[in-house]
């Protein structure tokens, strides 16, 4: 079992008080906080290493590149790539997504193809889609969800079809903490023919992620999801399928020769990155790796069961609550979305605050899981590796204020 | 921390968001505005009406948190009765307020003033914003709509 009290003391931030009450930090589905060995890697290569890598024949530029591409060595690993040429990095899971749907998608996607995505998919899953279907010819279509937020398998066959050529799903809802068999679904998609797109954000720094085990043919992740610093994405995709794919974004460092009117290509992973990369974050996403890997993921996957379990326990006994999403923590992951009766949850979201615990409230950029689902928006509560059963007993006591607070009578009809 | 949350949500606008006399419809209304807030999913509906070139009932309908409901039931109290460069003048000055300028003790605000306590609030300014802008855009479009019609 991971020690979260000790975890506790690598974090910083998670010492300061927030309106006068210690910080509960319960929105790490929306970015995670960073432990010393990140905040220090970060200083440590600005003040000892900083240079531009891949071009410089000095020792600083030499550090650099090493460093560098040390990361992707270790992304890799990871996620169980078989190899680093396959990593490719970029701002965020968004712009590695949208990497792929332009790249990918352009080339390979016509009028009359169809593009199968699920009713749960965040806007960083979706959007791209919608603009490579426009911009194609190719239509989008949705595996829907039961109302506890579970993918309708049973109906897959009926949308997997000869047509379908992508298969683009999230593997664990921001929203509903569902955990989507991804693996029975790459190999479905695959029997017809169709390639898969894993959306990680979620996933990657909850769970083990293998992506051989599961047979997609991409992945997208965000760094800052999992212990990193902000601006750095992966996206891994298999090398047949990326040597075979454009460039997206034209530069520097992409290419292999340039003439005036045409150029090659550098080989891949360097095609795809075009320009000078987040040469630091990489650096010190190296570190949140290495934090979660002393840690373990089936570790950190456990920890957090446990405190799903407790939370949905805890949360389902205050009268007025409703939880969305499955029931069972064992089969998803720390992302607990609520609402309180008569309370929109940002009236929620700020009486949380003033009791110094951070949720995110909002439609948590699933609009259309919003619509489905009959809301406007929920609150949201989101565990890692650091939270503890008591932050999950203030979070019940902080909902049980913001009930008590707007439970006062109105005097009378104003007029 | 209750004293800070208690001036955000000041009794008055508790009261308002919890039972407003002002929540509904005019389908005969000649001023009709709607809008929503992206971010938070908030929506709002004005209906005005007019009566000897007067403001007469003003009704709203929409969901969202407290304090947008409670903006739109003071905004709708305080419009009825007013002429419209007067509506507009309460608009200005509440948009004022939330940009921190002083109050012009002339603009009778009523109790559209417990909303001062947004400012503090940050990320809540948007949600008491929602209604005069709506309402505001609506007003443009009534004239527009008239000066058309008259030229």
């Amino acid at each position: 079992m991971l020690d979260a009290q000790k975890i506790r003391h690598d974090f910083p931030i998670l010492s300061r008080q927030i309106n006068g009450k210690p910080l509960t930090y319960l929105d790490n589905a929306a970015t995670t906080q960073k432990p010393r060995q990140v905040l220090e890697a970060l200083t440590r290569y600005y003040s000892q290493s900083n240079a531009n890598i891949h071009r410089g024949i000095h020792t600083l530029a030499e550090e650099a590149t090493a460093a560098y591409e040390a990361v992707r060595e270790h992304a890799a690993r990871f996620i169980h790539a078989p190899s680093s040429r396959s990593i490719i990095f970029t701002r965020n899971a968004t712009e590695a997504t949208n990497l792929f749907a332009n790249a990918w998608g352009r080339a390979n996607l016509k009028a009359g193809d169809q593009i199968l995505l699920s009713e749960m998919e965040h806007h960083s899953n979706l959007v791209p889609w919608q603009l490579i279907a426009k911009a194609t010819g190719a239509s989008l279509a949705f595996i829907p969800i039961t109302d506890d937020g579970r993918l309708r398998l049973e109906e897959l066959s009926r949308w997997l079809t000869p047509r379908t050529k992508l298969v683009a799903i999230t593997q664990m809802s921001n929203v509903l903490g569902t955990i989507n068999p991804v693996q029975e679904i790459a190999a479905r998609a695959h029997a017809v023919g169709a390639l898969v797109l894993i959306d990680g954000a979620q996933s990657v720094p909850h769970l083990p992620v293998d992506v051989q085990r599961l047979g997609c043919d991409a992945l997208a992740f965000s760094a800052h999801k999992m212990l990193g610093p902000t601006g750095v994405g992966v996206l891994w995709a298999r090398e047949t399928l990326l040597e075979s794919m454009d460039p997206f974004l034209g530069g520097g460092e992409m290419i292999s020769d340039v003439q005036l009117t045409s150029s090659t290509w550098n080989e891949i992973p360097w095609k795809f990155e075009a320009g000078t990369p987040n040469i630091a974050d990489v650096i010190a996403f190296g570190e949140a790796l290495a934090y979660l890997e002393r840690l373990g993921m089936e570790q950190v996957r456990a920890h957090e069961v446990e405190l799903t379990r407790y939370a949905l326990e805890q949360l389902g006994r205050i009268e007025g609550l409703t939880l969305y999403g499955p029931s069972d923590g064992a089969v998803r992951g720390g992302a607990v979305s609520f609402n309180l009766d008569g309370l929109h949850p940002h009236d929620v979201g700020t009486v949380l605050d003033a009791e110094g615990v951070a949720v995110r409230a909002g439609h948590h950029c699933a609009k259309p899981l919003m619509r489905r689902l009959g809301v406007a928006a929920t609150a949201r509560a989101s565990f890692y590796i650091y939270n503890t059963k008591d932050e999950v007993d203030r979070l019940a006591e902080a909902i049980r204020a913001a009930q008590a607070f707007f439970a006062r009578p109105a005097r009378a009809a104003v007029k | 921390m209750i004293e800070q949350l208690d001036e955000l949500y000041r009794e008055v606008i508790l009261d308002h968001f919890k039972s407003s006399a002002h929540k509904g419809a005019l389908p005969n209304a000649p001023i009709h505005a709607e809008g929503s807030n992206p971010l938070c999913g908030d929506e709002l509906g004005f209906d005005i009406a007019l009566a000897n070139g007067q403001i007469g009932q003003v009704r709203f309908h929409g969901k969202g948190c407290a304090i947008s409901q409670a903006a739109a039931s003071m905004l709708a109290a305080q419009l009825e009765g007013k002429t419209l460069p007067q509506a507009r003048r309460i608009i200005e000055t509440m948009q004022g307020l939330m940009q921190g300028r002083k109050l012009d003790p002339s603009v009778d605000l009523g109790d559209l003033e417990a909303l001062s306590g947004v400012r503090k609030f940050p990320v809540r300014v948007k949600c008491a914003a929602l209604s005069w802008n709506i309402v505001e855009q609506g007003l443009q479009s009534y004239k527009g709509q008239k000066q058309e019609a008259g030229s």
